[in-house]
């Protein structure tokens, strides 16, 4: 009898059920807790909030754990969450001069106000896996010392002030800055928006294309002017108020790459500026953020676009992996009305492929008869 | 188009203007203080979310782009797409045009390569009874608004109805031309020659026309137009039907609409005249002919069958006591077969002169 592979609201049922079964894994073995996921997968937890623009540690962690550790999946769960939360309104923007700062390095001077401070970071430890880790050892409490109260300006400011480093447009009160998540996005996009694009970015996408063209697909000769990490509080002003009120902090990445430029017959030689800024602890983000933005810029400079980290249409449509799994693993669900179609042009191309040979053929054996 | 206005708490902000909705929106399953989101989504109702899912500010901004798509039959209105529960490419686009749409006194079927019953259309279906509490069926007769994915139903849609199509890349000419930019140009000059160029080359290297499915039209004489991966087999029953065609693609933010009794051509030449797929035997099951068939492989043998893509035709017809080879045929269906290829179908559009051959072998 018919036996075609149709789906049925059973299977679908059971496969959920057997998902869920799956997740939990071993049940000899003790459920993982929101708190454990938060606290202990901090990195992961970050990378959910930020591609999933949504600032919501507990949510990013309950995510985690509903997609068994994937985070793109996650990332997803956090959108589609997001998605259907109102918006009462948009905060001032943070300070990121008056942050609070557990991280602090610039690579472009070797000692600076307010000092390199390391934080807490994988850099120079050896990746040598720790069997004492799997023993859960206690760890040490980390050393502590009183804030000195001195500021920490930024690196890119510290140029600014000698006009060796361009200067940052200031804001148009008459533009408003864009969000791609509520406007349809139409090309030649703005800095604005395709930071915005870049923030909520893939990783490993923003990371390939700024390392492409550090190997000189669109090169552009960066220096880590700073990278800084820690707090930094959210304002927001209320109509009725009229005034500021802090929302409370959050922790985000901040990194200026400083890059060359030639200057030209007008404009004295100056640097020029890459940013980028993650939620959360993503120096790997931020940094490939901030070079995915400076060569995003070439046209601004007049720069041949060559390089595909250069050409904003590729960038901005293909680094939202929400988008580009969901289109990718959409090939997963039937085509087989398609395929039919094809099937069928390419059996009657074949059948009239082989009567063409069979009449040259029989042309020949006349050929030969005669 | 019903209205969603119905719903409650909607009323008394549907009046005011915009600005003072968005500060006072409280839909969904955020309108507590300032408690952690976890918290707030565990006590809330168990649907939690708006009728339909979306928010009626975002329902209004698709209703525009849906108007303004009817007002310029075949042009691509990008509309700020939203993220949907499923995934980009899985009918986001699709699933928004009908949320967008969608009143609480509509009739939704969804179907995906013509099947109401394959997984996507069961889980989008379900997506609706749960976030709108519509009902649903599956008799195309029944609805009001009808999902699809990749089919046209075979049955005459009615002037009362909606099809919305799921569509995954709306740009005719993307794979002509990879750029926006640059398309959006060729729109605006109505320079479709890039098209035809490529038309004229699977001829010139096939022999036929190679396009088999999202076989580009012209509507209303000026925007050339992708209906979605439907077979071309569908083309002539987009052409000058009777119920309003949304179409909906979420990942490219576009939406396009092709109205009632619009013209709708399929890019061809003279010499080469657009003509659809035809199959050499009725569905094994019903003995339908001149509809659609999907092609079911039987065993490692080569023993295939031919039956309906469009389930509910199928069972309508084995309902009314058709019999295809496979349920035993009655003599009675030898002579019936003469099944007209849908509603909308023009004259030249209708040479149906390409038969699928099915091998000797699979005759079952």
């Amino acid at each position: 009898m018919y036996v075609a592979v149709k789906g049925g609201e059973e299977a679908i049922d059971n496969a959920h059920r057997l998902l869920a079964h799956v997740r939990r894994g071993d049940k000899a073995v003790p459920d993982l807790s929101i708190e454990q996921i938060r606290e202990q997968l901090t990195l992961g937890v970050d990378r959910v909030m930020a591609e999933g623009s949504l600032y919501d540690r507990d949510l990013a962690a309950l995510a985690i754990k509903q997609a068994r550790g994937d985070l793109i999946e996650a990332i997803f769960l956090v959108r589609a969450y997001r998605t259907t939360l109102p918006r009462f309104g948009t905060s001032t923007p943070v300070d990121t001069d008056d942050m609070a700062i557990r991280r602090r390095i610039s690579a472009t001077f070797k000692d600076l106000p307010g000092g390199q401070v390391l934080g807490p970071t994988f850099d120079y430890t050896h990746r040598l896996l720790d069997f004492m880790l799997a023993a859960s050892a206690e760890v040490e409490p980390p050393k502590e010392k009183p804030a000195t109260g001195e500021k920490t300006p930024r690196v890119s400011d510290l140029l600014g002030g000698e006009d060796l480093i361009e200067r940052n447009a200031a804001p148009d009160p008459e533009r408003p800055v864009g969000d791609l998540t509520r406007e349809p996005l139409a090309f030649p996009a703005d800095r604005d928006l395709r930071l915005q694009a870049l923030a909520r970015g893939d990783e490993g996408f923003l990371l390939a294309l700024a390392y492409s063209s550090q190997r000189g697909f669109g090169r552009t000769h960066p220096f880590v002017g700073e990278i800084r990490l820690g707090e930094v509080e959210v304002e927001f002003v209320p109509e009725e108020l009229g005034f500021a009120v802090p929302m409370g902090s959050i922790t985000v990445t901040e990194c200026q790459m400083v890059n060359q430029f030639a200057g030209s017959a007008e404009a004295a030689p100056q640097f020029t500026r890459g940013y980028g800024l993650v939620f959360g602890q993503a120096e790997r983000k931020a940094m490939s953020m901030a070079m995915v933005d400076r060569s995003l810029r070439a046209r601004e400079f007049g720069e041949e676009r060559t390089a595909p980290a250069q050409d904003e249409e590729f960038v901005m449509s293909h680094c939202d992996n929400v988008q580009a799994t969901g289109f990718v693993e959409h090939l997963k669900l039937p085509h087989y009305v398609d395929f039919q179609a094809e099937l069928d042009l390419v059996r009657r191309l074949r059948a009239e492929h082989t009567e063409r040979r069979e009449a040259a053929q029989a042309e020949v054996r006349q050929e030969n008869a005669a | 188009m019903s209205e969603a206005a119905s719903h409650p708490g909607r009323s008394e902000a549907e009046s005011r203007d915009r600005k003072q909705e968005e500060a006072h929106s409280s839909n969904g399953p955020v309108s507590a203080g300032h408690r952690s989101a976890l918290h707030r989504a565990r006590d809330d109702n168990p649907s939690g979310y708006n009728f339909a899912y979306l928010d009626e500010q975002t329902k209004r901004m698709i209703r525009r782009a849906i108007l303004k798509a009817i007002a310029i039959p075949g042009y691509q209105v990008p509309f700020a797409s939203r993220e949907m529960p499923m995934p980009y490419g899985w009918g986001t686009g699709g699933v928004q045009v009908t949320a967008a749409v969608i009143g609480p006194d509509d009739v939704l079927k969804v179907i995906d390569q013509g099947a109401d019953d394959t997984t996507n259309a069961v889980s989008i279906r379900r997506f609706f009874a749960k976030t709108a509490g519509v009902a649903t069926t599956t008799a195309t007769q029944d609805a009001t608004i009808i999902q699809t994915r990749h089919r046209v139903p075979e049955a005459p849609l009615k002037p009362d109805q909606i099809l919305v199509y799921q569509v995954p890349i709306p740009e005719p000419l993307r794979f002509l031309e990879p750029r926006e930019t640059e398309t959006r140009k060729l729109h605006a000059l109505a320079d479709y020659g890039l098209m035809h160029v490529k038309l004229y080359e699977d001829i010139a290297r096939h022999g036929h026309i190679a396009t088999t499915y999202a076989y580009p039209v012209e509507v209303a004489g000026r925007y050339v137009m992708d209906p979605s991966p439907t077979p071309k087999f569908d083309n002539p029953k987009i052409d000058g039907c009777e119920a309003l065609q949304l179409f909906g693609a979420g990942r490219e933010k576009r939406i396009y609409a092709v109205p009632p009794h619009t013209r709708v051509k399929s890019l061809d030449f003279e010499d080469h005249p657009f003509s659809v797929q035809r199959f050499s035997q009725p569905c094994a099951l019903c003995a339908a002919q001149g509809v659609y068939l999907d092609e079911v492989v039987l065993d490692d043998r080569g023993g295939r069958m031919f039956v309906c893509s469009d389930t509910d035709h199928c069972e309508t017809r084995r309902a009314a006591g058709h019999k295809g080879e496979m349920l035993g045929s009655s003599p009675l269906e030898a002579q019936t077969s003469s099944s007209t290829l849908g509603n909308g179908t023009s004259g030249e559009e209708e040479r149906a002169d390409e038969d699928i051959r099915a091998p000797e072998e699979t005759r079952p």
